[in-house]
């Protein structure tokens, strides 16, 4: 018996986002009473791979296959799928991220296995397997019970606190096949971002909507994220708009995003774009309106226009630097 | 080529959200039903591509799995659009049942593309659409952004970490669509809502088919402590606050 957890790598590099799924995991384990098992496919080097074991994985498993070059989701699921059984995974944890939702669902059918999609806490109890999830895009929670005998989670990105421990892992190739004829999806273009802290990775996010007027009024927006390291977003009518990318449209029908730290610069706060940020744990509103929605939900508010209160901010972090 | 738009029945986006016996069960009372968003997009690109296809494209059917009172958001995929649905007589228990129910329903007839929404806004499980695939043992393609017909050839643009990739997969596929797939959904024209009244809609009885997870109860979020206000004038203070009383700095 173990916990499996699955996590991809970026051009044979983790981050903080695989710590973050192979610490879940291994608490699951504890309460379990059993060990972590990590599962990587893809090209990573061992120093790499050791470093999944500082966050309380007992064993790491390597898949490192030419076929899956591509991350196709039928030869994907098959691979995990078939490490799940030799492991005798009970429960098998995944991100709640784009390759992580075109995997778990494929999977769950595979090994009739439930998924507590999109979890943000340790399960509730484990007789009957309870979960907390997020439902009506954030508007309330379910606990919801997962009947089958193999467990799916999906972790929903910086949702749970960890911290490094003593390393004890090993490192092993795993033994599996690799259906070559399952690999059906051939990639015709990649177009990256480079160079820009994505969206769903940062900690701190500044983020601004249809208030900041103009498209020539976002230099602060930037300059404050850049003093703090943090990404740059909008809301909905600013992407429309095409006043920023779309990429950096957040809310219910653009990305969901879950920092500690959120500033909503000239954002109303329409009930769409707080499904998108229902997870933050502070957030910072700057409004000329006093009666905007944003204030319900923000810790902090600044009543003001934000072309004279982020220069002030600017400074602040400045004079602290 | 045959397109199938999975659709989802779900309370209007401004819904208050509230529990009734004993926070087991949605409160129903006085709630608009509305296709989920996501599939709404879905099946504005699906009739797009039919349009623009010349011929390549010959039909779009919707699916979904509900009980009779959905009636009326099928007819309203209907009056957009859509030439006919099915509909899986049976209330929708989680997602792999009713990945399954759909895979049963459709089983004997060939639909080249399946699309599917990323997610209902009530659940948000992001799973039916690739349940659905890996049931049929065919292709998925998920977090798709956009679906285009050049020269005969599918292209499907995924979103990636920090990018996006066109691909291809052999039909019959399942896609999984999110932003960028359609930027307005459609919306029925008097002529349409005429129309639907009368186009096929079929009722297919349930599979033995059962759920994997149940939900045990409801909760509200907690109530968010009242916003403490600074002075615009005094702005930097919030700098002072975020770092010594929320540590988040």
């Amino acid at each position: 018996m173990a916990v499996l957890i699955y996590t991809e790598n970026w051009e044979g590099k983790f981050k903080k986002l695989s710590f973050e799924l192979v610490a879940y995991g291994a608490k699951i384990a504890d309460m379990m009473n059993t060990s972590a098992t990590v599962l990587s496919i893809g090209n990573v080097d061992e120093d790499e791979l050791k470093q999944l074991g500082n966050f309380g994985a007992s064993r790491i498993l390597s898949v490192n296959n030419t076929a899956l070059a591509v991350m196709d989701p039928q030869a994907y699921t098959k691979v995990i799928a078939d490490v799940a059984q030799k492991e005798d995974a009970k429960v098998i944890v995944i991100a709640n991220n784009n390759a992580g939702k075109a995997l778990a669902p494929r999977l769950s059918v595979r090994l009739k296995a439930g998924v507590g999609a999109c979890v943000s806490k340790l399960p509730v109890k484990l007789e009957p397997f309870t979960v907390f999830k997020k439902v009506y895009s954030g508007n309330a929670f379910a606990n919801v019970v997962i009947k089958s005998e193999i467990k799916i989670l999906t972790l929903a990105q910086n949702s749970f606190e960890f911290e490094e421990t003593e390393n004890t892992a090993v490192i092993e190739n795993a033994d599996v096949e690799v259906d070559r004829s399952l690999v059906q999806t051939e990639v015709k273009d990649v177009q990256k971002q480079t160079g820009e802290l994505l969206l769903t990775d940062a900690e701190i996010v500044v983020s601004g909507g249809r208030g900041m007027k103009s498209p020539d009024n976002w230099g602060p927006i930037e300059e404050l994220a850049r003093l703090l390291g943090a990404a740059t977003a909008c809301s909905r009518p600013v992407s429309d708009e095409g006043w920023r990318p779309h990429h950096e449209h957040t809310g219910q029908t653009g990305k969901i995003i879950a920092p500690n730290l959120y500033f909503a610069v000239g954002i109303s706060g329409a009930i769409q774009h707080l499904a998108g940020i229902s997870s933050t744990k502070c957030i910072v509103a700057i409004n000329t309106d006093k009666d905007a929605p944003i204030f319900e939900v923000a810790t902090y508010g600044i009543v003001g226009d934000a072309m004279k209160v982020l220069p002030k901010l600017i400074d602040a972090v400045k004079a602290k630097k | 080529m045959k397109i199938l738009v999975c659709i989802s029945n779900v309370p209007d986006t401004t819904t208050k959200v509230k529990f009734v016996e004993n926070n087991t069960k949605f409160d129903t009372n006085g709630v608009q039903w509305v296709i989920n968003p996501w599939d709404e997009l879905s099946l504005t690109r699906a009739l797009e591509l039919k349009e623009g296809s010349g011929g390549i494209i010959t039909s779009v059917t919707v699916a979904h799995v509900g009980e009779q009172s959905s009636e009326p958001t099928i007819r309203k995929a209907l009056a957009i659009g859509a030439d006919d649905a099915i509909r899986v007589n049976v209330e929708s228990k989680d997602a792999y049942m009713v990945a399954t129910q759909l895979a049963d329903a459709i089983k004997d007839e060939v639909f080249d593309i399946i699309m599917c929404g990323i997610e209902s806004s009530d659940y948000n499980g992001s799973t039916v659409g690739s349940m659905l695939a890996e049931l049929l043992g065919i292709p998925s393609v998920s977090a798709v952004s956009s679906l285009d017909i050049e020269a005969g050839n599918l292209l499907i643009t995924r979103e990636i970490d920090g990018g996006k990739e066109v691909v291809t997969v052999p039909p019959p596929f399942v896609t999984v669509v999110q932003k960028g797939i359609a930027i307005e959904p459609r919306i029925a024209s008097m002529r349409g809502i005429m129309m639907a009244r009368s186009k096929p809609l079929k009722v297919v009885e349930p599979s033995a088919a059962e759920a994997l997870t149940e939900i045990e109860s409801f909760e509200m979020p907690l109530p968010r402590t009242a916003c403490k206000f600074i002075d615009a004038e005094e702005a930097e203070k919030l700098i002072d606050l975020l770092q010594g009383e929320a540590k988040v700095l």
